[in-house]
């Protein structure tokens, strides 16, 4: 029997073993909602207010599942407001299948209404992008959009869909295997080059490994920490690699880079071996490039070529699926002498554990007014006690995220959802929504300023919608606080444009939602409102007022050294 | 240092425009670039000359390796290769020039394929030496105006036995 393409979009996502849209409906996508509604017993939508709120709630959903997130939006505007959702997932690498509307194929081209480009436009920002002309390429297509999404450094892709294409009909029949001979990615890294790594980790005075988010969308955390203990190797980690290795180990030396700790910075400057594993030597992560770990060999795990000696030229590449690379890498660990490496590296791990007493982590607070830090502290510990590893935290965009990465301790994978490569402001509350969708019994939080909280805010209306439990924390200092501390710091106090004269009231606002607001404004509020809303089964959103001064230390100011920290 | 790079893509519509924007967007140059089917019609041939560096080429190089519709990259600066250019020239002629220029012209062994009272239109056909040669021959007389094709190339077969000569192939850390 005949299928029409929405129907073959359907049973097609169903295959695929997709339970759940993030979308957004309009006049090009009018025919698929319509068969969408057919199987709403299958599969289930999620009705956001925008579609930027679409896309990042399904990479929220993606990254903390491990599943590709899938959206559906209409064409022209409901396309381009996804675009930041898409450049967001693309710079993170997280799993997407994007479908958008467009104008029927007669019209592509001719400036209808509600026409964008959108392959055109997304093009530099997805990973591939297609734009469906007959509709018996259909199901290959989605077929491979899949494949291209989850295989790989994953990234999202885009599926473009005119209105005429998803109107017509065709044969259903969904490709079972599939093989595109201009794509190969390597899983297996080169066995003759992670044998020199081993003999060399095996040698080093000082090694250090610096895993990155990579680990983490290879589910690479087991073999990392397995390494990093048998051979007493001390271990920091990007924004996007925290909860990679466990926050709690003696050998996690916390973040490096920009904000990154001392101790993380002073290492990775002093060792002799760094391992990067899945990372990428982000300018955020490197500082000036000439003088980011000048005395190092170094080896790079990553499974995207691209990545290896783009900034920092490196000795020893391997490309290769971190996992599989980390696993061999224990095999071949095997061969080498046995030796006592906890003492082999004594010297080593003492001197890093100096640097940790020398500038730990730090605020100072006289008790007159909330310090963010505070909260998040107070968030890492009542949360804990009350659902032990069973949270999700998601952070917005700016000192939030910077502080949330320094002061709560991620001990799993996939708990730490965060806009790192784009730095999405808005991007943390929607996130929020699509990880409490994967997990509705998991406490999901999202840490939050009130700057960024504002770029989406209209998505209470879905969390409340859909009965999603979803924690706001907002950190509210009245301004848009990076900016602000980079104008205090480098731009003689002037404080152009990041001062809030006017905020909204963010209690009434939850309540005018339908949602729970709660307000701290003294040291003393602080845990009791963040009880109280653990305790609240519906969303909530806590205003806490903190100290509008505060800054986000160490800094090394951008283009510095890492060594050229500012300290508290 | 200037490389040619041969890439071997699907024959799709877009797949000029990933190229190109990889290289807009990374802010890499295209001096040259040139795109035809090849004998299978679903692959096309793309031969483009750009310039830079060792790790700018490298991740020229790796970038294209990455994007879905390409299916094999070649760096052919290095090995042995040959290049050629195709130039059309349309110079001015007066009775007195005209002698000259096709003096010229058959030095380089080129053509003349169009013809009016005031002009010749020139085929020349080489190396990049040879076509900026004849064009500095002819400019004195006066170039009126200039299309080239920019390089295609292809490798050597070699000389003692079958086979393409080995090109250097960046395959083994390019491949994702």
């Amino acid at each position: 029997m005949k299928k029409t393409g929405a129907e073959i979009l359907m049973e097609s996502l169903k295959l695929e073993g997709v339970d759940t849209l993030f979308g957004f409906p309009g006049g090009a996508v009018l025919n698929i909602y319509d068969t969408l509604s057919r199987y709403s017993e299958e599969i289930r939508h999620i009705l956001v207010r925008h579609e930027q709120g679409a896309v990042h709630a399904a990479d929220g959903y993606a990254r903390s599942s491990g599943k590709v997130g899938v959206c559906l939006v209409t064409s022209g505007p409901g396309a381009t407001n996804a675009v930041t959702g898409i450049a967001t997932a693309y710079m993170d690498s997280v799993p997407l299948v994007v479908f958008t509307g467009q104008v029927p194929t007669m019209l592509i081209g001719n400036d209808a209404f509600q026409e964008a480009d959108i392959v055109g436009i997304t093009r530099p920002c997805t990973k591939h992008n297609y734009l469906v002309k007959e509709v018996k390429d259909l199901a290959l297509i989605i077929k491979q959009a899949f494949h291209l999404a989850r295989t790989g450094r994953p990234g999202p892709v885009l599926v473009d869909l005119p209105k005429d294409v998803v109107a017509a009909t065709n044969d259903f029949s969904y490709p079972t295997k599939i093989k595109m001979r201009s794509y190969n990615p390597t899983y297996q890294g080169h066995p003759m080059q992670i044998k020199r790594a081993v003999k060399l980790i095996a040698k080093a005075q000082k090694p250090l490994i610096y895993a990155g988010g990579g680990v983490i969308l290879a589910n690479a955390s087991k073999e990392l920490t397995a390494l990093a203990q048998k051979f007493s190797i001390p271990v920091t980690t990007t924004l996007m690699g925290l909860g990679g290795f466990p926050g709690t180990s003696p050998l996690f030396l916390g973040m490096l880079g920009m904000h990154g700790t001392y101790q993380a910075n002073m290492a990775v400057t002093n060792c002799d071996l760094l391992m990067a594993v899945g990372a990428r030597f982000d300018d955020r992560v490197t500082g000036k490039v000439e003088e980011f770990s000048p005395h190092s060999t170094k080896i790079h795990v990553d499974i995207d070529p691209t990545s290896i000696s783009k900034n920092v030229m490196v000795d020893i590449p391997i490309v290769g699926d971190a996992r599989n690379v980390l696993k061999a890498m224990l095999k071949y660990f095997e061969e080498e002498p046995a030796q006592d490496w906890g003492k082999l590296r004594s010297e080593w791990l003492k001197q890093v554990g100096d640097w940790a007493k020398m500038s730990p982590l730090n605020y100072k607070s006289d008790g007159s007014c909330i310090k963010p830090q505070f909260v998040i502290q107070k968030i890492d510990e009542l949360a804990k006690a009350l659902v032990g590893d069973n949270f999700i935290i998601t952070t917005e965009v700016g000192q939030n995220q910077m502080w949330t990465a320094q002061f709560f301790t991620f001990t799993r994978p996939r708990t730490l959802i965060t806009s790192g490569g784009l730095g999405t402001m808005g991007y943390g509350f929607p996130a929020a929504i699509g990880a409490q969708v994967a997990f509705p019994e998991k406490l999901v939080i999202d840490i939050a300023g009130d700057g960024s909280f504002q770029m989406n805010i209209q998505e209470l209306a879905t969390a409340v919608q859909y009965r999603l439990p979803v924690k706001v924390a907002v950190l509210n200092n009245h301004c848009l606080g990076m900016v602000r501390q980079w104008q205090q710091l480098f731009c003689g106090q002037r404080y152009s444009q990041t001062i809030f004269e006017v905020l909204p009231d963010f209690v009434k606002l939850a309540e005018a939602y339908g949602a729970v607001g709660l307000r701290a404004t003294k040291p003393e509020e602080v845990e009791p409102v963040i009880r109280e809303a653990l305790a609240t089964k519906r969303p909530v959103v806590m205003d806490f007022v903190v100290d509008s001064q505060e800054c986000v230390y160490p800094m090394v100011p951008a283009g510095s050294a890492l060594t050229e920290m500012l300290l508290v | 240092m200037r490389h040619v790079i041969s890439v071997l893509v699907d024959n799709e519509p877009g797949v000029l425009s990933r190229i190109s924007g990889l290289f807009s967007g990374r802010g890499f140059n295209i001096e040259s670039l040139n795109v035809a089917e090849t004998l299978d019609p679903t692959i096309s041939r793309m031969t483009l000359v750009t310039q830079g560096n060792d790790q700018i080429i490298e991740q020229i190089i790796k970038q294209l390796n990455k994007l879905v519709n390409v299916i094999k990259v070649l760096d052919l600066t290095g090995s042995d290769y040959v290049e050629r250019e195709m130039a059309l020239v349309k110079v001015s002629a007066n009775t007195s020039s005209r002698a000259e220029i096709l003096r010229i012209v058959e030095i380089f062994r080129g053509r003349v394929v169009d013809v009016s009272q005031k002009s010749y239109t020139l085929e020349v056909t080489g190396d990049e030496k040879k076509i900026q040669a004849v064009i500095d021959l002819l400019s004195p007389i006066g170039i009126m105006e200039i299309v080239r094709t920019g390089k295609v190339a292809i490798t050597r077969a070699r000389k003692n036995g079958s086979g393409p000569a080995e090109a250097r192939e960046k395959e083994t850390n390019n491949r994702r």
